[in-house]
């Protein structure tokens, strides 16, 4: 069959099955990306249906669908919130990170995988799925609670933190000396807090350059910026992830409103190929060796958020039940810790296993997640009637 | 009365008030422009009961009724001394014949007899609006006159 035809056939059949599992995923009220990376599997190399046709033009996609995911990370803040969030959680923020990146790293020593696979591994778990975190607190009608600053307050510093771990990470997988390592890294420090200056003094002339009332011309400027940028970024060895996000943040305002309306569906497509194209990449015969480390890894890091956000929110004041619904929103990682196990495998520096390790955990916690959070009053209802119970109890005890 | 405000990052702004029963009641809104009213549990105050999408236009009517009130016993009060002669508060539904249209063009002073004092637009009092003033949904007219002017304005602003 003639090429095109094989991969437009390929692409087509894929993006129509990940339509359906969209669907299903909409239906039971679920993130759908735990889906997407089962129809990866599905297809991929040792699934059902091994497809060749389509991965040339998918490998790129998903290329695309990193710098689209991480520049609408961007459009949604502005400097501002994330100089008074950062000045706000950073606390919290560091809780966050020693609380939930240990799990992981340690996990990857404790198989050998080495110090590289042992920094991926604790990216995956520290970073939790601000995607679908936000959508928890929207669809249980969260907005208006106390908790609910304080939850998204170390969502943004921890999409800030990764504005930093993903250029210490792509030096550390493109296997440069510690001093070419530091340098990259002093690099893209320099560069984050240069965009944050920018952004904060002169965001509107930015937004002003790449702002159009057209809006052919508009997408055009926009994605041809985030692409030269991420690109460039690339180049200079800072993750092209980052150059990304650090576009969407200096652009601001009505533009960023604008740009964010006009990339979502584009990002929700090149970001499910992403997903799409990291499933296809693992064999599935390679999850059941690693899946009673991912079940524990997910218990343990479960508790661990719970422990983060619960502490967080009884700092701000908030009672038992909103420390609970702090606690679990946080639970559920998806899109980043997938960015970070897929950046690690694409560069070779770490075994296979850990994509499948990756990929198990990321299924299990996209759904643990929203359901722990669905969970956490009638949770925390039931935990205090059996306590009142026990409680009961111990009085009389108590006055013998 | 204190309006706290709380920003909520990459979602939009919070604003509120905490009511004498303790209750926490406001807004959130969101950068798309959807607004969502809050009204906090009254035995859980981190939480809220309720948090109900609202409209543009919904909004500015709810805000319009929480304002009118005040307003209308204002009014009230000062026709007192006038037997016969009450306010009374019309709402312009969508697609009613005035929506979008100047008031010139209910010409209720001439046909009831009864007039207009003050209309209520987004929470905001304009008052004693002029011919020009054009009236769109969710505004919140505030009448005077006769219990059958007033009758008769009601029937022009339905019908027309």
């Amino acid at each position: 069959m003639h090429t095109t035809a094989l991969t437009l056939i390929e692409l087509g059949a894929i993006l129509l099955f990940l339509g359906i599992l969209g669907r299903l995923a909409g239906r039971i009220g679920l993130s759908p990306i735990p889906l997407y990376l089962i129809g990866g599997l599905f297809f991929g190399q040792g699934g059902f249906i091994e497809l060749e046709g389509v991965l040339d033009f998918s490998e790129v996609a998903s290329e695309i669908g990193i710098v689209l995911l991480l520049l609408m990370l961007g459009l949604e803040y502005t400097a501002k919130e994330l100089v008074t969030g950062l000045r706000q959680s950073w606390l919290a923020g560091i809780v966050d990170f020693v609380l939930n990146f240990t799990p992981g790293a340690l996990v990857a020593v404790v198989l050998g995988w080495g110090p590289v696979a042992a920094l991926v591994m604790g990216g995956v778990t520290y970073i939790s799925s601000s995607g679908i975190a936000a959508k928890v607190i929207g669809d249980l009608g969260r907005l208006g609670n106390r908790e609910t600053p304080t939850v998204l307050a170390i969502l943004v510093f921890e999409d800030l933190a990764m504005a930093i771990y993903l250029p210490v990470l792509t030096a550390v997988l493109a296997g440069l000396s510690f001093a070419g390592g530091l340098g990259t890294v002093g690099i893209s420090l320099l560069v984050v807090t240069l965009v944050l200056v920018i952004a904060l003094r002169w965001g509107n002339i930015v937004s002003a350059v790449v702002d159009s009332t057209d809006r052919e011309v508009f997408l055009l400027t926009l994605i041809g910026a985030a692409l030269l940028v991420a690109g460039l970024a690339s180049a200079l060895q800072v993750s092209a992830a980052v150059g990304a996000f650090l576009l969407g943040i200096a652009i601001s305002g009505a533009t960023a409103e604008n740009a964010a309306r006009v990339l979502e569906p584009l990002r929700d497509l090149f970001a499910a190929i992403f997903f799409v194209v990291f499933g296809l990449n693992t064999d599935p015969s390679s999850i059941p060796p690693v899946l009673g480390v991912a079940l524990l890894l997910a218990v343990v890091t479960s508790a661990t958020k719970i422990a983060t956000g619960w502490w967080a929110a009884g700092r701000q004041g908030i009672g038992r039940m909103g420390r609970a619904r702090a606690g679990t929103a946080l639970v559920a990682r998806g899109e980043f810790s997938i960015v970070i196990a897929g950046l690690a495998v694409t560069s070779g520096a770490v075994l296979p296993e850990l994509a499948a390790l990756a990929t198990t955990y990321v299924l299990l916690m996209a759904v643990l997640g929203p359901v722990l959070a669905r969970l956490a009053e009638p949770g925390m209802e039931l935990a205090e009637r059996l306590s009142s119970r026990r409680l009961r109890t111990v009085p009389t005890a108590e006055s013998t | 009365m204190n309006v706290i405000e709380t920003r909520l990052p990459g979602i939009g702004v919070r604003r509120e008030i905490v009511t004498g029963s303790g209750r926490r009641v406001g807004i959130v809104a969101q950068r798309d422009g959807d607004l969502d009213l809050i009204i906090s549990k009254a035995s859980d105050p981190d939480a809220c009961v309720a948090s109900i999408p609202l409209t543009p236009d919904e909004a500015a009517t709810i805000g319009n009724l929480l304002g009118s009130r005040q307003l209308v016993a204002q009014l009230t009060e000062e026709h007192r001394d006038l037997p016969g002669v009450s306010t009374r508060q019309f709402l312009i539904e969508r697609g009613s014949p005035f929506d979008g249209r100047p008031l010139a063009d209910t010409r209720m002073r001439s046909r009831s007899g009864a007039s207009l004092v003050a209309v209520l637009r987004s929470g905001q009092v304009q008052a004693s609006p002029t011919p020009d003033f054009t009236l769109t949904a969710g505004d919140l007219l505030v009448v005077v006159g006769t219990s059958e002017g007033l009758d008769a304005a009601a029937d022009i602003l339905r019908n027309g």
